[in-house]
């Protein structure tokens, strides 16, 4: 994909091409200056700071039940029945919607962020290895893409999922050994093209070992494609938590996983539609902010003039 | 060309063994399958006889050859809860699921061609930001909540069109869109870059300047190269499709295979898991195929490598 031109690069086609390195400030205006990248950041944060700091900030215990109160709207949307005391009204058990939300906001972003260090970390292994040392451990770690590739992600992490039972540490370890197939992918032709430069035949040279040449020399030259892919793949783990959680296989009740949420609400969707569009609003907006992010870092760090 | 796709073959046969032996593994080893067959209340003694019943004492490789041998055959076992066997409920399933993909995979390129032509042409315009921007929100939506809110505007709300059901195939068109919508933006972006590199290219400017009408050198010079990968990554999105099609389908309620997969893993009947797994993975396998000989035979330098 070919990112939109922003206002910061155009900028930069302009300048003289003679300065070799970009000044702070410079390079601070360059990523000020691209608003998805600041909104999504400053969104990121946000959610991030409500998800760390949930306990402190809901306004109520997202487990308590009040049958009493049950299906409350929130106010915009039936000012008549709502009740000031839930802002964004309650679930078919009378819990606290914003609460839960709330919540739910930790689980996805734990799930996502975690997975995706899982499977970023074999994905990356996998394509350095076979990037660096090409031949046969290519041919297996190709073969090794191919084959996941194949597999169905969606029937696999349910079936896992319905043998070990639906806890966060089954549904980030089966989301992370599925979805590492794009970071070997990328890892593997970037390290293809850092293979043959000088810096890493001089530190052969030398006698450097080779997990040192690949740790010190290859690893930090790839690194800056990796930020793409891992936002990425953070936002698909977090859409996929969600996928198995509203089929029922993925987070287990009474646990706010946005996708249980929305599953939760979809019987009373014709009576209360606003209960599945707040939840599923909320994963299309982290979802949204995380793949903008990664859009923005990748823009904003291209080499001058490529972007 | 030849070399080429006895090599694909080969890599192709390699990774539909790698695949079956995933698919036996995955239900055998992830958890005691006797203990789960029984049920929670079961004894020991209870327990052990299943394991026998069901042959699952026998050494793994043992198991798996035999399990093997017979799906290859084309006896894939017997559900534990419907009295057909597998491969009869699989067939039985498979038209629908096949109807809605193919119906997913038109509405995705009659979205994603014309729209990613547009963008190309009109670059960096409006137009161009519009449809990436909605190539990028449509990827920020969960799919199950995407057929949500179709099923509650279309069908509650207007009532335009059934929600469930495969009577007819009104009934496939609210989720054959909640299916295609997702292929669309990888669609749309593959055409846009095509057009954007083939409209720069030589003949085109040749083809302007001997003064044939736009629309011939855009359809017939233009489009026609630029759109050859998204024809072979489209047969690859049908794979993503038919395995896609789990969440659209139980959303849908739709008699498809994706909703048996989901059925019969609700209900433990792992039977059915691992015949389905074989099946939708071997058809990915088969897909991948065709797509990397189409793009080899349209493009001669992809045999080289």
């Amino acid at each position: 994909m070919k990112p939109a031109p922003t206002a910061s690069t155009s900028a930069e086609a302009t300048s003289p091409e003679a300065v070799p390195v970009a000044s702070s400030s410079r390079r601070r205006s360059r990523w000020l200056s691209n608003p998805g990248l600041v909104v999504s950041a400053l969104v990121l944060v946000t959610i991030a700071l409500l998800a760390a700091f949930a306990p402190w900030i809901v306004p109520h215990d997202p487990y308590a039940q009040a049958l009493d109160a049950r299906m409350l709207p929130p106010a915009f949307v039936d000012p008549e029945r709502a009740d000031p005391a839930h802002l964004l009204g309650t679930d078919n058990l009378g819990r606290d919607y914003l609460s839960r939300l709330i919540y739910g906001a930790r689980i996805s972003l734990l799930i996502g962020f975690f997975t995706m260090l899982v499977s970023g970390t074999i994905g990356t292994a996998l394509g350095i290895a076979a990037g660096y040392f090409g031949g046969r451990t290519d041919s297996v770690v190709s073969f090794l893409i191919t084959t996941r590739l194949s597999l169905p992600v969606v029937m696999v992490a349910l079936a896992v999922v319905a043998v070990l039972g639906g806890s966060l540490e089954v549904v980030v370890l089966v989301l992370g050994l599925l979805l590492w197939d794009r970071f070997a992918v990328v890892m593997r032709s970037a390290t293809m093209q850092v293979r043959g430069r000088e810096y890493v035949t001089a530190a052969r040279a030398i006698g450097c070992s080779v997990p040192r040449i690949l740790w010190s020399e290859v690893l930090p030259n790839v690194v800056s494609g990796l930020v793409v892919i891992a936002s990425y793949e953070m936002a698909q783990a977090i859409l996929l938590e969600a996928a198995l959680s509203f089929l029922g296989l993925g987070v287990q009740p009474p646990l706010p996983s946005w996708g249980l949420m929305v599953s939760e609400a979809k019987e009373l969707m014709l009576f209360e539609p606003w209960m599945i569009m707040l939840p599923g609003a909320a994963i299309c907006i982290l979802v949204l902010a995380i793949n903008l992010l990664g859009d923005g870092i990748r823009d904003a760090t291209a080499p001058e003039g490529r972007a | 060309m030849l070399r080429f796709a006895a090599k694909r073959l080969l890599l192709a046969l390699a990774v539909a063994f790698a695949v079956s032996v995933i698919a036996f593994l995955l239900l055998r080893v992830s958890g005691d399958l006797a203990g789960t067959l029984a049920g929670e209340e079961a004894s020991p003694e209870e327990i052990e006889r299943i394991r026998a019943l069901y042959g699952l004492n026998r050494p793994l490789v043992a198991q798996y050859g035999e399990w093997l041998l017979r799906s290859l055959s084309g006896d894939l076992g017997r559900s534990l809860f419907y009295p057909e066997s597998v491969a009869a409920l699989i067939l039985d399933r498979l038209p629908n699921t096949t109807i809605l993909a193919s119906c997913g995979l038109v509405i995705a390129l009659l979205l994603s061609i014309p729209l990613g032509m547009v963008a190309a042409l009109r670059r960096n315009t409006w137009i161009d930001r519009t449809a990436l921007g909605l190539a990028v929100l449509g990827q920020a939506m969960p799919s199950f909540w995407f057929a949500l809110l179709l099923i509650f505007f279309f069908g509650l709300t207007l009532g335009w069109l059934p929600v469930s059901g495969t009577e007819s195939l009104a009934n496939f068109v609210l989720p054959a869109v909640a299916l295609g919508w997702f292929s669309t933006p990888v669609l749309m972006r593959l055409t846009r870059a095509g057009m954007v590199e083939v409209l720069a290219a030589d003949y085109i400017r040749t083809a302007h300047a001997k003064g044939l009408p736009v629309h011939v050198v855009l359809v017939k010079h233009a489009l026609r190269n630029a759109v050859a990968p998204v024809v072979a990554l489209a047969s690859v999105q049908f794979g993503n499709m038919l395995s896609g099609s789990v969440v659209i389908e139980t959303v849908f309620a739709l008699q498809g295979i994706g909703y048996l997969a989901w059925e019969a893993i609700s209900r433990k009947d792992f039977p059915v898991v691992q015949g389905i797994l074989l099946v939708v993975a071997l058809f990915y396998v088969l897909l991948t195929l065709v797509s990397d000989l189409l793009n080899a035979w349209l493009d001669p330098r992809i045999r080289g490598g």
